[in-house]
């Protein structure tokens, strides 16, 4: 992500030299992810939401749920759109306008993850069918940048989810109208985390921070389920995985995911 | 923007507003100075229940390249609000209201920022709005001052600001939502205390000559409380403990 960040070689070399001793900068464990501070419904205004602190990487997720018409093929369920920006003050780098590339994959990869491991059941957000869908919306924004957006922006994204209320809405002459007092915990089926991995030599790290992030060769975000299954993978970097390092961040991802799902669940309060 | 009841009384028989509060009170404030790792300078501002964030870059190098000024720095004001802070979600590109918000303030803080001391460079601010609640400009604008001071830009003083305006035919201290759509005026006001200059000011709305007056005397009254507090953050950040981050 935002691969800007002059990291001089000396450091890099300092990161690699770390790694054969079986050290990292920060004093973690290779497959120890940084503290996770999770803020459940920092926006009030918001159907839900989280500030979500990774390290020193920091995201807000708001939830907004509204009407909106299905997606044409798609009639019989709601609709999910997951969002991510960079705060222009997040990093001296960011600049304002359009999102570059990486910020594209960031938001795609958050949304997959989500979309993919059916957190949400869409099939319970139909308020007519072919006409009329609810659709949620989760905008991720940016506040603070050390390292691993993807796993920052996916644990705020899927807390502020948790923590979503959804209105009831009925067809009224066509045009969904709004059930006053009817509230709704929002259908969740499952709870998606994502474990981001990063290669440097031969090492594999998780979660990697700020100078990490600009020393690894490649990356890879794989997304596990309550079951521990895999719903979503996205490798990234110039460099590449051996089979063997593929089959072992996936255990990685399982292991260190269910740690982290345990810690939203206690923080959200949830049974699932 | 919610809120659109029919019934809302904006002022009672005892002189209580729809929320609580006396004509002159402001709503309750909390401004944090720093806060951001990567910002040169930020702040955090609730102001009732707006909530907004502000980080500050600079002085830096200009890009792109022309803009620069070889004679002063230059300042760049970016005001924007988050798709969740408002009732309807906000399409995130940045409208016309943000578009001319952003201006307003810039306007507001280039009278208090020496930018002469620093030619080639620019200082950007960035505010983003996380919750809105009426007031935003206001309160962005007195947190983007504590940003800047957080930033350790040389300031000839901090800008204030708070609204005034009028609801239920009487002159009211920062002006609510509520107030905002239902009441009769709204002024925003930006003001520095110490060399006693007002940079912002708008207004919505009608006044006789008599109302004006006592409106701007209420908004500076509001911008002195919203001073103090200012001064309050930074005190609490770089005097306290010597705990800094």
């Amino acid at each position: 992500m935002t691969s800007v960040s002059v990291i001089d070689e000396l450091k890099k070399f300092q990161i690699l030299e770390l790694l054969e001793q079986g050290k990292r900068v920060d004093g973690r464990a290779f497959d120890e992810p940084r503290k996770l501070v999770i803020e459940p419904n920092a926006i009030p205004k918001a159907n839900g939401s989280a500030r979500v602190r990774l390290g020193d990487s920091e995201v807000i997720c708001g939830v907004k749920i509204q009407p909106d018409r299905p997606f044409p093929d798609m009639g019989d369920k709601g609709i999910f759109i997951c969002t991510a920006e960079l705060l222009p003050f997040s990093h001296p780098s960011v600049e304002t306008g359009p999102p570059g590339p990486d910020v594209i994959e960031l938001a795609r990869v958050v949304d997959r993850g989500i979309r993919e491991s059916h957190m949400i059941d869409l099939s319970q957000l139909v308020i007519e069918k072919n006409k009329s869908v609810v659709g949620v919306f989760a905008d991720n924004v940016v506040v603070d940048y050390d390292g691993n957006l993807f796993d920052t922006c996916a644990y705020a994204a899927t807390a502020a989810i948790l923590s979503s209320k959804t209105p009831k809405w009925e067809m009224k002459n066509d045009v969904p109208t709004l059930i006053e007092g009817a509230e709704l915990n929002i259908p969740i089926t499952t709870i998606p985390v994502s474990v981001t991995m990063g290669k440097i030599g031969n090492h594999i790290i998780v979660d990697p921070n700020g100078d990490e992030w600009d020393s690894m060769e490649a990356r890879i975000t794989i997304t596990t389920d309550s079951n521990g299954n895999i719903c979503a993978l996205q490798k990234g970097g110039n460099g590449g995985f051996t089979f063997d390092e593929v089959i072992q961040c996936g255990k990685i991802s399982v292991k260190v995911g269910a740690t982290i799902r345990e810690k939203l669940k206690q923080v959200m309060g949830t049974k699932k | 923007m919610g809120g659109r009841d029919t019934e809302l009384v904006l002022l009672d028989e005892n002189g209580i507003r729809c929320d609580g509060r006396k004509v002159d009170e402001p709503r309750r404030i909390m401004i944090k100075a720093g806060g951001l790792k990567n910002a040169d300078g930020s702040a955090y501002i609730e102001f009732g229940d707006n909530k907004i964030l502000v980080g500050v870059f600079g002085p830096r190098d200009v890009h792109p390249k022309h803009m620069s000024n070889t004679d002063t720095g230059i300042l760049r004001v970016r005001y924007h609000m988050e798709p969740f802070s408002v009732t309807e979600r906000k399409n995130p590109a940045p409208s016309r209201r943000e578009i001319e918000i952003s201006k307003v303030i810039k306007e507001a803080l280039e009278p208090a920022i020496m930018l002469d001391k620093f030619p080639r460079t620019a200082v950007d601010v960035y505010i983003e709005v996380l919750q809105a609640d009426g007031g935003t400009r206001c309160a962005a604008l007195s947190a983007a001052s504590v940003a800047l001071a957080d930033a350790g830009i040389p300031m000839r003083d901090m800008v204030a600001a708070c609204a005034a305006g009028k609801a239920a035919d009487t002159i009211i201290l920062d002006v609510n939502n509520e107030e905002d759509q239902a009441g009769q005026a709204d002024m925003p006001i930006g003001y520095m205390p110490s060399t006693d200059k007002i940079t912002l000011l708008q207004l919505d709305g009608v006044l006789t000559p008599e109302e004006f007056k006592k409106c701007v005397e209420t908004g500076i009254k509001g911008c002195k409380i919203v001073y103090e507090l200012q001064k309050k953050a930074l005190t609490e950040k770089y005097f306290a403990n010597g705990d800094s981050k």
